[in-house]
């Protein structure tokens, strides 16, 4: 089948509909907080339209650098231990019969429907000293008293990856499903073991769908700001946590609206970098 | 002992028994076509000499050494799949190479060893191509490159030759025997295509319902099959029913057959005459009757169909032996005795 290209305006209709709708809600609110975060704040108010950068100088200091150190390397970690978990499970997933693999991606699907609160409050009780699950291992005679696992680093992480993981799994088991089984006994023929096979052939054979659910995750996590709030230490939280607090609580949206459109900018940068260096090392 | 021995091979897979009780000796050197319509077990039995399914029950020892307990990695062979699985992030030379980097080779040595295959494979200097930008041919002849780098003991092959075009397909089989006798590597191919079978093996196995139904030299395959299923899978063939008369004569469609002897105690049987056995001539007391109601005209051949009663017979020769038949015209049959092969039930 030939494709022709559009020739009249009329051929672009079908276009208009989801045209209207990316300009009603992404590019008019985008454009909306790009500027507003040039504006400078009315402690009495609001905001006056203005032109200042100070919105974004107030950002050069070590504390809000610290802030953006620690959301990206959580949202990297969240992803690669979401991708490192997922996809040997995944994998494994598209072995077992049609009906095992429909149960558990049923199972999948309805932990997403739980919302952020939810999650954060499960692994808050879960966590805790009182009814949490080291009173489990005391029971077990693996501990010998209940201890209190958050707020920490390791309670914000398990979270965040339990939140992520669904995502993660729906996002490879297309990819693996459809990946050609002989490719693996192939490998076995020519003398690798199957957990050499798995590594050599069939996760380079899969390179692009693993950084793209690496960039995905990533930035999935990166806008995570509940979660790090009920689990972690106010060291642990993120810039997505101190956009919301300047935003609703210090009704500072000028900063509230620099900082966001600082980090996708960052997040961008960074995407771009993954796909340029992916890029390059295929073309070897 | 040298070869390949399959010992009273099954598998199972719950219900349905894929291979049942097979037995086969594979002499060292030999190349086998196993051979038959799909789901007769022919995949199945080489999927498991090359370790990928575990037998039910039963043995396969290569050279004296049982190696039904090994794993696929361990088994030293060469296999090449239906869709070729050519490595797609890898290079020719990195595919051929693959089995060599495993074990750990040096570069240099990989390097000799690809160079090496590339040229026995005629793809000289393909090394850096990647796979991707191959034709079906050369991805054939990759995936075969691929498989021999060890120097396998055993050269597995299922069905390798089915993703390409005929007369691309006719070439690659005459390749693939010249080059399994260069090297006098131990071959078995699966293939249900029988011209595929007949140009290539040494041996040729034919398999239906899990069982081996004859396993033998191509041209006795064809010459003598063991029954009916042979007969009819291999090339072309008339089945006509033969019976024992009072007079004690052997009798097709109610014509004697002197010379044609039922085995003892046999009233009736079928039997297999091959089409270009099949003498077309004037109608006489010695020959069957019959009347012409198709010929085929194929330059090279002709194949004239004659119907005798319900039964039709299809008689084959070049248009220099025979003389044109028309459709509709009354014909001798005659059947050579020593052509008619009498098969069991």
């Amino acid at each position: 089948m030939r494709r022709e290209a559009p020739k009249s305006f009329a051929d672009y209709t079908p276009l208009l509909f989801p045209g209207l709708m990316l300009v009603v809600f992404f590019v008019v609110p985008f454009s909306t907080m790009i500027a507003v975060s040039f504006f400078k704040r009315n402690p009495a108010g609001f905001y006056t339209p203005d032109f200042v950068i100070d919105n974004y100088a107030r950002f050069l200091t070590t504390f809000f650098a610290g802030v953006l150190g620690f959301s990206l390397m959580l949202a990297v970690l969240v992803a690669v231990c979401c991708v490192s978990i997922a996809f040997p499970f995944t994998y494994l997933l598209t072995k077992r019969s049609r009906r095992a693999q429909t149960l558990w991606l049923v199972g999948l699907l309805s932990v997403l429907s739980l919302s952020e609160v939810i999650i954060g409050f499960a692994w808050s009780t879960l966590f805790s000293q009182t009814a949490g699950i080291t009173n489990l291992f005391v029971a077990l005679g693996l501990m010998d008293k209940p201890v209190a696992l958050l707020p920490t680093f390791g309670a914000v992480l398990a979270g965040m990856i339990y939140q992520a993981l669904p995502y993660t799994i729906l996002v490879l088991y297309p990819a693996l499903v459809r990946l050609d089984p002989t490719l693996l006994e192939a490998a076995r023929t020519l003398g690798a073991s199957p957990v050499k096979a798995f590594f050599n052939v069939v996760t380079p054979a899969l390179r692009n769908t693993i950084v793209a659910t690496l960039i995905m995750v990533f930035v999935f996590a990166l806008g995570s700001y509940l979660l790090p709030q009920i689990l972690g230490r106010p060291r642990h939280w993120t810039l997505s946590v101190l956009i919301t607090d300047q935003a609703i609580y210090q009704s500072n949206m000028p900063f509230a609206a620099a900082m966001a459109v600082f980090l996708v900018l960052i997040s961008l940068a960074l995407v771009g970098l993954t796909l340029l260096v992916g890029r390059r090392e295929n073309a070897l | 002992m040298s070869g390949l021995d399959i010992n009273a091979i099954t598998k199972a897979f719950g219900n349905f028994i894929a291979v049942d009780n097979v037995r086969l000796n594979v002499p060292h050197g030999t190349f086998v076509c196993l051979l038959g319509p799909s789901g007769c077990g022919k995949t199945t039995l080489l999927r498991m000499i090359a370790g990928l399914e575990e037998p039910t029950s039963g043995a396969i020892v290569l050279d004296g050494e049982d190696i039904t307990p090994l794993p696929t990695h361990k088994r030293n062979l060469g296999m090449v799949f239906q869709s070729l699985a050519l490595f797609p992030h890898l290079s020719v030379g990195d595919n051929i190479a693959y089995a060599l980097r495993i074990r750990g080779a040096s570069k240099e040595e990989q390097k000799k060893r690809v160079d090496e295959l590339l040229t026995l494979i005629h793809l000289p200097g393909f090394a850096d191509r990647p796979v991707a930008k191959l034709s079906g041919g050369q991805r054939q002849r990759v995936a075969i490159a691929r498989a021999l780098a060890l120097s396998p003991k055993l050269f597995l092959l299922d069905e390798p030759l089915s993703a390409l075009d005929a007369k691309l397909r006719e070439a690659m089989q005459v390749e693939l025997r010249q080059l399994q006798q260069r090297l006098g590597i131990t071959t078995i191919v699966v293939t249900h295509d029988q011209r595929e079978a007949m140009t290539m093996a040494d041996l040729v196995v034919v398999m239906g319902h899990g069982r081996i139904l004859q396993a033998a030299p191509p041209i006795e395959i064809y010459r003598k099959p063991a029954d009916a299923f042979v007969a009819d899978f291999i090339g072309i063939t008339n089945l006509l029913p033969a019976e024992v008369d009072s007079a004690g004569r052997t009798t097709i469609l109610g014509t004697a057959i002197p010379g044609l002897a039922m085995p003892a105690g046999v009233t009736r049987a079928s039997v297999s005459i091959r089409p270009e056995d099949v003498h077309l001539g004037q109608p006489g007391s010695r020959a069957i009757t019959g009347q012409v109601t198709f010929v085929r005209d194929l330059g090279g051949t002709i194949e004239t169909f004659v119907e005798v009663g319900s039964t039709s017979i299809i008689a084959v020769a070049t248009p220099r032996e025979r003389p044109n038949v028309s459709v509709g015209a009354k014909v001798g049959v005659t059947l050579p005795p020593e052509s008619c092969v009498v098969l069991g039930s």
